[in-house]
């Protein structure tokens, strides 16, 4: 086996289980490192263990406890020596059962509500995937010494504050849960988002999310949310190599290459979200998944089950009103009903003024337009949209409609 | 490990409770506190005045600068204190929520540097 892909497979349970021996967030990560490096070196020369794990955790361990004693020469901390340096090799416990624990304390930690949401993100790719703070940097477009600075901040927050390494109570562990699925999901969409230049940088935090996705439906075996959420990246996945031209401009759903969509994907992720529903998963990440899998389903985009979909926003709706998921369904209810109807909808919630400012309401609204034929109001509302939008991609696909719309007028 | 749980909110609302509400707000977080000591996290725990009554002392250049205030337009104001000692933050947040002005200010709850060691 090469390193490389140990250090993938072997670097967060080294690491998990590293910071339940010693609880020191920084010196753990450190040693971790030291003792992949001390198996770069031994490896090659001495053959490779019989449990590469156990063997990098003890390395990783004896690191610690001599850093901590280094110290100690300085600051009485006897406690945390005897603590550290009793157990003999065969009494830690390296079974499944207590890794799939530390595990499961490293994600907790890792994305405890005390710690600012990005900061929980950053610190989940850091320590939970074993991403390079400069990857981690690249992936978010920030400098590297701004990400450092964020995983130092959260760390001492960690230290100082006395965040537990622990799972949580039991009567919290749904709340809990909700908070370690939304870092994932955060994950997948700052990348899954990204349809410009970089996006072969940015496809990599899709991947960590749907590996962090599979890890958790491995740890937290049968959790229907957890499942409906793994489900749901697997199906926006799919679609990824259809939903953007060459030179990364946006394809709509409407006109992609169906032929281009991952069947892989989709043929783990619908029977995945089927098991979740089954077993009752209802929440946003099920609906959301729902509504993916029955674009999934259909052919072609004439097809698709515009009825079901709008009743799956409907259901969305009742759980969190949001005016952006109003937009969605009022899209959606114009695929089944009819262009009149969608402008309708979108013209209330004009009205009401929440989306104001927002480049996807006038896009919407061309969009339905454009459909009726009715090019000098399609047109409007593509000026509008273009004047709202930021990104490249979504400025030139909106450009390149107002030309077509123009072009008819 | 030591945490002091800030206690904000609203003066304002305290203030317009009618007598019977403010005996049973008091009797409420008696009841809290009471609970705190038996089960050993209490160390303290205060309620200040209102900010009407505080007073703000600076030394600039060896010289003494008393002020009235502060009165910072803000919608909450420190109210009074806890003063506890936990295990860990988790142990912190569950007793911080509930503080009974849990429920309509909010609780910040700060680590205290723990004595230096040596």
């Amino acid at each position: 086996m090469n390193l490389e892909s140990l250090y993938r497979q072997e670097w967060r349970r080294v690491l998990a289980t590293t910071l339940r021996l010693t609880g020191d967030f920084d010196l753990s990560e450190e040693a971790v490192q030291d003792a992949f490096v001390a198996a770069l070196e031994q490896w090659p020369r001495d053959g490779m263990p019989a449990s590469p794990y156990a063997w990098l955790v003890s390395t990783a361990r004896n690191r610690v406890v001599d850093q901590i004693r280094r110290r100690a020469r300085l600051v009485q901390k006897q406690t945390v020596i005897e603590r550290l340096a009793e157990p003999q090799e065969s009494a830690i416990d390296l079974s499944e059962a207590a890794m799939v624990d530390d595990q499961l304390r490293l994600i907790f930690t890792c994305c405890h509500p005390a710690l600012a949401v990005d900061a929980q993100v950053a610190l989940t790719l850091r320590t939970v995937c074993g991403l390079a703070t400069e990857e981690i940097a690249r992936c978010f477009l920030t400098p590297v010494a701004t990400m450092a600075q964020r995983l130092v901040r959260v760390k001492r927050k960690i230290r100082d504050a006395r965040l537990p390494f622990a799972m949580p109570p039991r009567e919290r562990l749904a709340e809990r849960l909700d908070g370690v699925m939304l870092v994932v999901y955060l994950v997948f969409t700052e990348g899954y988002a990204a349809t410009s230049g970089k996006v072969w940088i940015r496809r990599q935090l899709c991947e960590e999310a749907i590996r962090l996705g599979r890890l958790l439906c491995e740890l937290i075996p049968r959790n229907p949310e957890l499942r409906a959420l793994l489900a749901l990246m697997l199906l926006h996945d799919s679609r990824r190599l259809a939903r953007a031209g060459p030179d990364g401009e946006i394809v709509t759903l409407e006109e992609q290459d169906r032929a281009l969509w991952d069947r892989q994907e989709i043929a783990e992720g619908v029977p995945l979200l089927e098991t979740a529903l089954r077993e009752g998963a209802s929440g946003e990440y099920a609906l959301q998944a729902a509504i993916a899998a029955l674009h999934a389903r259909a052919q072609r985009a004439e097809d698709t089950d515009w009825a079901q979909i709008v009743s799956l926003y409907d259901a969305l709706l009742r759980k969190r009103p949001s005016p952006v998921v109003e937009l969605n369904r009022a899209a959606a209810v114009a695929m089944a009903k009819g262009p009149s109807s969608g402008l309708a909808l979108i013209a209330a919630l004009e009205s009401k003024g929440e989306l104001a400012g927002y480049h996807l309401l006038p896009a919407a609204k061309a969009d339905l337009l454009r459909r009726q034929g009715r090019w000098r109001e399609a047109a409007d509302a593509y000026r509008q949209a273009l004047a709202l939008a930021t990104s490249d991609p979504e400025q030139r696909f909106l450009a390149r409609r107002l030309e077509e719309v123009e072009a008819l007028n | 490990m030591e945490y002091l749980l800030l206690i904000y909110d609203n003066e304002a609302d305290f203030v317009n409770l009618n007598a019977a509400e403010q005996a049973a707000m008091y009797q409420e977080f008696g009841n809290f506190t009471q609970s705190i000591q038996k089960s050993g996290n209490f160390r303290a725990g205060k309620q200040l005045q209102p900010v009407a009554t505080a007073t703000t002392v600076r030394m600039r250049d060896g010289k003494r600068v008393v002020t009235d205030g502060p009165f910072a337009e803000t919608r909450e104001q420190l109210g009074g204190f806890y003063w506890i000692e936990a295990k860990d933050l988790d142990e912190a947040l569950a007793i911080a929520e509930r503080i009974p002005s849990a429920r309509v200010g909010s609780i910040e709850v700060r680590p205290l540097v723990p004595p230096l060691q040596g």
